[in-house]
This record gives C-alpha cells, sequence and structure tokens, in this order.
C-alpha cells in the first residue's frame, strides 16, 4: 500500500483522488475484516462525505491539508460525531457520541478521512485485544496470534494495508507494544502533546493517543496534524504542534543514546539481539553509545498497576446507567448501576475497577496509591538523571514477538508484564517511539523502542528513521 | 502492606465499585487481585517518606477559561442518548437515600 | 431560645453559595436559574465520555474574593475527586477541593460584635437536581425520579466556620452577615429560596467549659428561618437525649421543615468511603500575587465597614432607626441616604424613606436616582408634600422614574395655601363645636379628627403639620 505521504502528494496534484483512494481501503477493508476483526464499524457513508469534500477542494484549487485523502482508521475509544463509539464494551454498545474528539476534528482539518472504528481490549485494559466484548483481533502477521492490544485494531488495519496510517491510545504501551507485534512505527508523544479531549479516559494522567504507521515520516506528519495546545484540555501542552516531519532525516550524529540494561533484561534472546543491533546500527551512523542501568524502572509495573486502576475505577463510574449506554433494569437506583455494570463490564475491567477502588479506600490509600505516586516521582528523578547522561534511551519495546491466543488470558500478571518495558514512559509523561527492526520467533517481528524525555519527538524520530534506512534500504 | 486480600474485602470493594460478584468470581478475584498486590510489595519496603507524590507528570498551573458562554447541546439530541427519559428529564427508578 | 441547666450549643456552619458566573464551573453552558429542563447541557456537565473539565476563570477570582472578605489566606491549591455514587452527580465523583484549599482560614465578625473563625471557603461543583414522582414528592415513598442537569457544574464555593457558634440566633446572624458579604463581593446573589445559598449545620451540646461533645450534622437548611428553628430543636433534643440516659451517635440528619424535626439520615458507620484522589484532569491554582492583589483592589466596600459609617452620621440612634441602617445595608440602598444627608436632609426621614419605600420597591430601584429622591424629600422636609404624597412620588418613581416636582404636580399634589387652609379649618371649627371645645381643653387626639376632616374636603391635599400649626393658632 502507498504510504500516507505519497497519497497526499498524490491527491493534492491531481495524480489521485481522495474517493479513489478511500475505495482502496473499503477494499482491503472488505477483503479481511471478517477474518481479522479489526474493524468494529465502518463508517462509509462519513468517509466518502469526507473524501468527496477534499476532492472537491482540491478541484476548486483550495488547499487541502498534509493528510488530503489519506484515510485514517481510529481506534474505538475516540469520540466521532454521530459514529458507534464502544470502547469495545457492551456499556457502551450504541452509543453514538454527540461530538467529536480533538484529534477528529484536526484530522478533518488535515483532509484526512476517518475510514470507521478499530477494536480494543476493552476500555483499553490488556495488551492483546483479547478482552474486546466483541470478539479478539488477529494479527495480519499471523492470525494464529494477537496483535498486541491494547490498539490492536489499529495495529492489525495498518499491518493488513486497510489504512496507511491509524490513530491509537498508549497508558501504558498500548501503541507501542502493539506495534512490535506487528511490526508497525508507533509513537507515545509526550503527555499532554495531543489533546486527550473525546479520548474515553482509561487513566488520566497516563493516557496519550499517537499515531501508528509503516515509516516514520507517515507517523511525524500525522502526529504533527493532531499535536498542539487544546484549549478543552487543561493539561493539554500550551505551545502548538511541534515541526516533525521536516526534521525525520536530521540522523543522530553526536547524540548520546543509552543501552539500558532493565529495558531488555527479561526479554527473549531475539528481541535482545535485535535491540543490540539497532544499537550498531546507530554507532555506525554517528551516534555515541553508553550503557546504563535505571533501577527504579523495575518498580514501574507495581505502581503502574496501582495508579492506572485507580484512575481508571473513578473514570469509569460514570457508566451507570441514567444518562447513555447500556442499563439493566432494578428496582431502585443503586440496584439498576449495580445490574448495569455488572452486565456491561467484562472481567478485566472489572479487575481492574476492584483494584483501583481497594488501591483508594479508607486505609489502604497511603500504603498502596500513595505509595505508587511517590514511585511515580523516583522513577521521573531517575529519569532525569538518565537524561543528563544521555540524549536519548534504547531498549526493547516488548519481551517477545506476537504470542498465540490464549496464552497468557489466565493470568493476569503474565499479561501485564507484556508492558514492562513500555510502562515506564507513561509514569513519567515522557516520549517513546517502537521501530520495527529485525524479526525473532517464526519471522515475526521484534520492536525497538527509543526514549526521550518530553517534547524530544523531533530527535526520537531521527534516531527510529536511521534504523528505518537500516531495514528497509531507504 | 502485606495485608493479603480477604474475600470480605473485594466484597466490600465490590459493592463500593457497584458490581455484584457470584461466590466463583469472588474466589478468583479474592486470588488475581491478592497476587497483583503481592507483586506491589517490592514498592512497600521503600523508605520514601521525604518523597513528594507526583500525581501529575509535570507542573502546568493555573490553566483557566474565560467566562463566556459556549452553545449547549440540542436537548432532543441530549435525550436520544438517555436509556429512558420523560417530561424533558433523565428517569430513574426510584432513590433510596438522599445524597450524602 | 436558651438551653436547660448549663447547657451550652456548639454550632459550626458549612455554607454552599453559588457563584454567579455567566457559565459553568468546567464549561461553558450558561449558568442560569429556571431554564427549561437539560437545556443547558454539554458533554462536560453530562460527564459524557471523552469529556474534559477547564476551570472557569471568574470562579476563580470570585472564590478569591470571598477569602479576602473572609481575612482568608488564598494559597496554591489542589482539585480532588469526591467518588459516590448518584444519579443526579453526572460523573458519579464530585470534583472539589480537599486537603489544599483556595482559602484557608479567616473570621467573619457580627454585628454584635462576636467573632466566627473560618476554617476554609473552597472551590466545587454543583450537581443536577432531582424530582421525585409517586408518593408525596419526596424522595421517600417515591416510584421514580426525573433529573436534570441545568445545575450540574454550576460553580460553588462552601465556607466552612469554626466550631464557635453558640446560639441559634447568632448562627442565623453569622448566615445573613454572610449573605451580605457574598452579595457584597458579587460572588452571589444570595437567594435562598432558589437554592443558590445553602446551609448545612454540625450542632453539639455540652456543659460550659467541657470539651464538646459529639456532633450532628443537619442537612438541608435552606432559609434562616429553617437554621434558627433546626438548630434549637437539635440541641435540644441532643440535651434531652443525654439527660434521659442516652448518647448521642454522630450521624448526618435531615431537617424537616413541615415537621419541625430532624431524622436520621445516615449513620457514622453507614458513611460512604469517598476515596478522594487528586483530580487528573485538572493542573493545580496557584494565584500569583498579581492576581490576587487585582481582586484585592477591585472589592467594594464590605457591609461591616458601610453599616458602621452610616451609623456614623445618625446622632443617637434609636433601635429602630438601626434596624433601618440594616435594612438599608442589607438591600445596598445607602447611596440614597447618604446622598440626601449629604443635602442637608433629616437622617432619620432618610433613613426611613429608604428602608420602607424603597426597600419594598427594590425591582424598580433602577428608575431612581440618588438626586429624584432627595428632592422628594426636600419636598416634603418643607411642607410642600405630605408624608403620604410623598410616599406616592417615591412609588412612581420608583415604577416609571421622572422628576418629582413634574409627578406632585401631575397627581395634584400642590399644597393648599396657609389662606385657603385657614379658612378650612376656621369652617370645620364652626361645624364642630364640640370637638373644638375638647381639643381646647387639652385632647390632643382631637387633631387626627380635624386632620381627617380636612383630608377629606381637600382629596388628601393639605399638609398635616400645616393642619395642627392652624389649630394650633386658634386654640
Ligand atoms: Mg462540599
Ligand atoms: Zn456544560
Amino acid at each position: 500500500m502507498k504510504t500516507a505521504e505519497q497519497i497526499a502528494l498524490d491527491v493534492r496534484s491531481g495524480a489521485s483522488t481522495a474517493q479513489r483512494e478511500l475505495d482502496a481501503s473499503l477494499a482491503a477493508i472488505h477483503a479481511r475484516n471478517d477474518e481479522l476483526n479489526v474493524f468494529l464499524y465502518v463508517d462509509e457513508d462519513g468517509a466518502r462525505a469526507a473524501a468527496k469534500d477534499v476532492d472537491d477542494k482540491v478541484a476548486r484549487g483550495e488547499s487541502v491539508g498534509p493528510l488530503a485523502g489519506v484515510p485514517v482508521a481510529i481506534k474505538d475509544n475516540m469520540c466521532q460525531v454521530g459514529v458507534p463509539t464502544t470502547c469495545s464494551s457492551r456499556i457502551l454498545e450504541g452509543w453514538r457520541p454527540p461530538y467529536s474528539a480533538t484529534v477528529i476534528t484536526r484530522l478533518l482539518a488535515a483532509g484526512a478521512v476517518p475510514v470507521g472504528k478499530t477494536n480494543l481490549d476493552e476500555f483499553a485494559m490488556g495488551s492483546s485485544t483479547e478482552n474486546s466484548a466483541f470478539g479478539p483481533t488477529r494479527n495480519p502477521l499471523d492470525p494464529s496470534r494477537v496483535p498486541g492490544g491494547s490498539s490492536g485494531g489499529s495495529a492489525a488495519a495498518v499491518a493488513a494495508d486497510m489504512t496507511p496510517i491509524a490513530l491509537g491510545s498508549d497508558t501504558g504501551g498500548s501503541i507501542r507494544q502493539p506495534a512490535a507485534l506487528c511490526g508497525l512505527i508507533g509513537v507515545k508523544p509526550s503527555y499532554g502533546l495531543v489533546s486527550r479531549y473525546g479520548l474515553i479516559a482509561f487513566a488520566s494522567s497516563l493516557d496519550q493517543i499517537g499515531p501508528f504507521s509503516k515509516t516514520v515520516t507517515d507517523a511525524a506528519i500525522l502526529l504533527e496534524a493532531i499535536a498542539g495546545h487544546d484549549p478543552m484540555d487543561s493539561t493539554s501542552l500550551p505551545e502548538p504542534a511541534p515541526m516533525l516531519s521536516a526534521h525525520v532525516n536530521d540522523g543522530v550524529v553526536g547524540k548520546r543514546i543509552a543501552l539500558v540494561r532493565e529495558l531488555i533484561d527479561g526479554a527473549d534472546p531475539d528481541v535482545v539481539a535485535s535491540v543490540t543491533r539497532a544499537v550498531e546500527v546507530l554507532k555506525d551512523a554517528g551516534a555515541t553509545i553508553l550503557e546504563l542501568s535505571i533501577p527504579e524502572l523495575q518498580l514501574g509495573l507495581s505502581a503502574y498497576y496501582l495508579i492506572a486502576p485507580a484512575e481508571a475505577s473513578s473514570n469509569l463510574a460514570r457508566y451507570d446507567g441514567v444518562r447513555f449506554g447500556l442499563r439493566v433494569d432494578g428496582e431502585d437506583v443503586e440496584a439498576m448501576n449495580t445490574a448495569t455494570r455488572t452486565a456491561g463490564f467484562g472481567a478485566e475491567v472489572k479487575r481492574r475497577i476492584m483494584l483501583g477502588t481497594y488501591a483508594l479506600s479508607a486505609g489502604y490509600f497511603d500504603a498502596y496509591y500513595g505509595q505508587a505516586l511517590k514511585v511515580r516521582t523516583q522513577m521521573i528523578d531517575a529519569f532525569k538523571r538518565a537524561y543528563a547522561q544521555a540524549d536519548l534511551l534504547i531498549g526493547a519495546t516488548a519481551p517477545s514477538v506476537a504470542f498465540p491466543f490464549g496464552s497468557k488470558t489466565s493470568n493476569p500478571m503474565a499479561m501485564y508484564l507484556s508492558d514492562v518495558f513500555t510502562i515506564p514512559t507513561n509514569l513519567a509523561g515522557e516520549a517513546a517511539i517502537s521501530v520495527p527492526f529485525g524479526a525473532g520467533e517464526a519471522g515475526l517481528p521484534t520492536g525497538v523502542q527509543l526514549l526521550g524525555p518530553g517534547r524530544s519527538e523531533a530527535q526520537l524520530f531521527a534516531a527510529a528513521r536511521v534504523l528505518e534506512r537500516e531495514e528497509r534500504g531507504s | 502492606m502485606t495485608s493479603p486480600l480477604h474475600r470480605d474485602d473485594v466484597a466490600h470493594v465490590a459493592k463500593l465499585a457497584r458490581l455484584s460478584l457470584s461466590e466463583e468470581e469472588l474466589a478468583l478475584y479474592t486470588d488475581q487481585l491478592g497476587q497483583i498486590l503481592e507483586h506491589a510489595n517490592d514498592m512497600s519496603t521503600l523508605q520514601l517518606d521525604d518523597v513528594i507524590p507526583t500525581a501529575h507528570p509535570f507542573g502546568l498551573i493555573n490553566v483557566v477559561r474565560d467566562d463566556s458562554v459556549r452553545e449547549s447541546l440540542d436537548r432532543d439530541v441530549v435525550l436520544a442518548m438517555a436509556p429512558d427519559a420523560e417530561d424533558g428529564r433523565f428517569a430513574v427508578p426510584r432513590i433510596m437515600g438522599e445524597a450524602p | 431560645m436558651t438551653l436547660p441547666g448549663s447547657w451550652e450549643m456548639v454550632v459550626g456552619l458549612e455554607v454552599h453559595t453559588e457563584l454567579k458566573t455567566a457559565t459553568k464551573m468546567f464549561c461553558g453552558c450558561a449558568n442560569h436559574f429556571g431554564a427549561e429542563p437539560n437545556t443547558n447541557v454539554c458533554p462536560v456537565c453530562l460527564g459524557l465520555p471523552g469529556s474534559l473539565p477547564v476551570l472557569n476563570e471568574r470562579a476563580v477570582e470570585l472564590a478569591m474574593a470571598i477569602g479576602i472578605a473572609l481575612h482568608s489566606t488564598i494559597a496554591p491549591s489542589t482539585f480532588h475527586r469526591k467518588n459516590y455514587f448518584y444519579p443526579d452527580m453526572p460523573k458519579d465523583f464530585q470534583i472539589s477541593q480537599y486537603d489544599l484549599p483556595i482559602n484557608s482560614g479567616g473570621y467573619l465578625d457580627l454585628p454584635d460584635g462576636s467573632r466566627v473563625s473560618i476554617e476554609r471557603a473552597h472551590l466545587e461543583e454543583d450537581t443536577g437536581k432531582s424530582t421525585h414522582l409517586g408518593g408525596s414528592g419526596r424522595i421517600h415513598g417515591a416510584d421514580r425520579s426525573l433529573v436534570d442537569y441545568n445545575r450540574s457544574g454550576v460553580p460553588l464555593v462552601e465556607i466552612v466556620s469554626g466550631p464557635d457558634i453558640r446560639s441559634s440566633a447568632q448562627a442565623r446572624a453569622y448566615a445573613a452577615e454572610l449573605r451580605g458579604i457574598l452579595i457584597a463581593t458579587g460572588a452571589s446573589d444570595g437567594r435562598m429560596e432558589e437554592g443558590s445559598m445553602r446551609i448545612d449545620a454540625n450542632v453539639s451540646v455540652r456543659k460550659s467549659g467541657e470539651p464538646f461533645g459529639t456532633r450532628c450534622e443537619i442537612k438541608n437548611l435552606n432559609s434562616l428561618r429553617s437554621l434558627h428553628r433546626a438548630i434549637d430543636y437539635e440541641a435540644l433534643r441532643q440535651v434531652e437525649l443525654i439527660e434521659s440516659g442516652g448518647v448521642v451517635r454522630q450521624e448526618t440528619r435531615h431537617w424537616d421543615e413541615n415537621l419541625g424535626v430532624t431524622s436520621t439520615m445516615r449513620t457514622k458507620e453507614e458513611a460512604e468511603d469517598y476515596r478522594y484522589f487528586r483530580e487528573p484532569d485538572l493542573v493545580d491554582l496557584a494565584p500569583e500575587q498579581a492576581w490576587q492583589d487585582r481582586i484585592r483592589l477591585a472589592l467594594p466596600p464590605m457591609p461591616a465597614e458601610r453599616r458602621a459609617a452610616l451609623k456614623e452620621r445618625l446622632i443617637a440612634p434609636t433601635p429602630a432607626q438601626l434596624d433601618a441602617v440594616e435594612v438599608v445595608i442589607d438591600l445596598n440602598l445607602e447611596q440614597f441616604v447618604n446622598a440626601a444627608i449629604d443635602a442637608d436632609i433629616d437622617p432619620v426621614l432618610a433613613l426611613a424613606r429608604a428602608a420602607n419605600e424603597l426597600a419594598g420597591g427594590l425591582e424598580g430601584i433602577g428608575n431612581l436616582t440618588p438626586e429624584a429622591f432627595c428632592a422628594t424629600l426636600r419636598l416634603e422636609q418643607s411642607g410642600q408634600l405630605s408624608a403620604t404624597q410623598a410616599k406616592t412620588v417615591l412609588g412612581e418613581l420608583l415604577a416609571h422614574g421622572g422628576e418629582p416636582g413634574a409627578i406632585a404636580a401631575a397627581k395634584g399634589f400642590e399644597q393648599l395655601s396657609s389662606d385657603s387652609l385657614g379658612s378650612t379649618v376656621e369652617s370645620l371649627i364652626a361645624q364642630n363645636p364640640d370637638e373644638w371645645a375638647r381639643y381646647r381643653e387639652g385632647d390632643e387626639k382631637l387633631a387626627q379628627f380635624f386632620i381627617g376632616q380636612v383630608m377629606k374636603l381637600t382629596k388628601g391635599k393639605a399638609n398635616g403639620k400645616a393642619v395642627v400649626a392652624e389649630l394650633q393658632s386658634r386654640r
């Protein structure tokens, strides 16, 4: 499939049309969606209207945005006015938001064509997309395996060439880990770079929307289009979107890049080998390589699995059967709330709501949630010390390649360990990118993760581009 | 912080969260949540009394908006989402107690 | 009411006031009482998935104004979530300030000279409003409820006093004074009947000098009268309970205005576990000194200061005049009184006309200028208008505005000349010899009889004082 960059060029120049590109995307979706369960909803009418709008503008000689005519897949936890938005949960089934997320508004302003909503782990809680109420998504590279999660549907859409780019959300690795398992670029932007307005919250202090793509440049173009201050999100960074695509070829000459021991410890040998080779490539490209140990990172998982559920337990209280979504009758309001939530939420969501409720409850707050917030402080400080020595950090994205269905579903802790390398970035509010690099078991792709401080996206893209050039030869 | 989770803790938390659990679910969740909390015990030995907790990744302050009116939603749109509505309002079964 | 024996009540008040902003606390929906249900709602104040709060700058400024007026310290503050399920609360948590409120400490001085300490005055959001169907229309016995979210997210400041209040009268005076301050700062319209100011009272009793007793919190006090009655009822209930060998349990109680009783709503054991934690969707609030100073400088004088200034202008005021001062300050009418006193009008007359006639016609106060008020009172003071006529002219000015002389002329209020008044009085004396004789013998009540007769003949155009002067001169 063509890159987003190429499609936008062709649409702007008249070499192609948005409607022709959309037809190609819809054809690819129809060809494999039944098999892979990528899209929960394909918004054909809306997409056709958006594509026609772009073509009309081109015909009138009006300016069209950097994503003119580019089909985009949207993780189904972002609100789009009038389009069913479920979070892969029974509790929201059939709900059509009366408003659009800021990212959707910005995509449309950039000329993009949102084609539909992709599957995820219910409320973005999971690492395999097996927790969806509407069935798991299959990995297009090996349909017997998971695509990763929670943004597994968006990753699969790009991996299966249904759309060149997609939006996911990353709370503890939910973009980077499926990107690694599906052989894609996946970016977790700095906290506050992309507006969360209209992103259905999982854990507010950790959630960030970010891009999936096949090329570094496409990820940069997409992130530029959706980033920048939004007055509707109080935690939005005050500055406009940074210049990213113009810097992808800046290279790494003179950059200090640190291999972090804790970001490869416990990973499969194939994964470690890919990271090791990536380090060599960066070194050959002119980077100064060093090795660091950041022991605080080992506490990330524990802190994350208290902070994220605590916030989630509160964020998910509103699903009570009163104003929208599912209602299961009860003789009084409390009985109705309870019946609705019991029927509407899946097992993993209930597990995390209870864990978070417990961590916040009287008598346990200080020991669990309070302690986790202090560990978070320590992690931020540890990263700061690391970034005093290095510009960027490098490690693995996920401990293994894509794993078979059901292999981790019976043991929540085993599943949670999939995110051990990605979680620290979310806790620190910093930026990271997963780059497909090398291969492991059964020839499946392995992901290398580059990490940087807040607002380091341009440097991360430049380093990722060095690895991409090595891997793709262009 | 080494308190192993008890079935009654899980039952209490489920009630707070408005979830109803069968006996088997209670047992399963007690076991699974206990494992997760046990893993979290790696934090309990840390001496963090002097550490300031971070609730936000970074420190923006005084983010405010002007006190100017924006258009509200159309009521028909709002009530169309409601599982039950009557007389321009959202309808719910009886409320057992006053708000706290 | 006084408690029996050496019992004393200990009361602290929590006053919630809605802020008079154009929009809600966290969204741009209109903050407007009385709109059609669910017409001032949006994704934010309906708690729809994906929505996020953004703090209203004006709400912060009004909270600071309240804090400054209460001598509080404005400090860096944070927002928390108070988690509990309730259908009129769309997110099933309330955004409120918890351990770090915007205003801490402070005090409020009451007109009687007593001082009540302020613990905190913090920002939070209001809930929606439920209507109960079936049964008696009250929550108990209803079979379903309807919810309107227009009020959801309206900004509130909750003002918490120290446990310094010792009588229901003092509680009432505190609430009244606080209400005056809220109105003066522009933070609130103080309309308790519309729920824009709501009071909860923490009440305990003790023998004087002993430690505080167990307290009960009374909810739902929506008028100064309810506050007064509920506190008296509750304090007496606790005394009687203890004296009959019982023990006061810490609990939340509901005040029933119709029955005049408090009853158990929730015991301490049933208390919610609110799981407070920092609101991750909002950042910290730390108003810089320059911002605080701007608010401080823009604050008008508070009621206590205005009251003192007005009292200064009265010579040996009577209790009735002091009451009139209260009314004039409460209703923000002192500019009229001050203008009149400046124009050499009798302060007692100015106070009386403001506290009665202007207070009775407040809805038209915008039509009245201090100049027109002074001109009317000058006509009255000089005898050109009777008291009744002056009141009529003020009524007309409040209703439609205008010029007092012209209104008086249009109503035919030109005073009778003393010549024609004299002849009217003489003819009445001739027609009523018995009454005249009794008046001459010293029965002053008969003056009223003659005034009445003159008024009848002149269709109210005569001035009572002038009639008495005519009578005196012939006595
Ligand atoms: Mg409160
Ligand atoms: Zn609103």
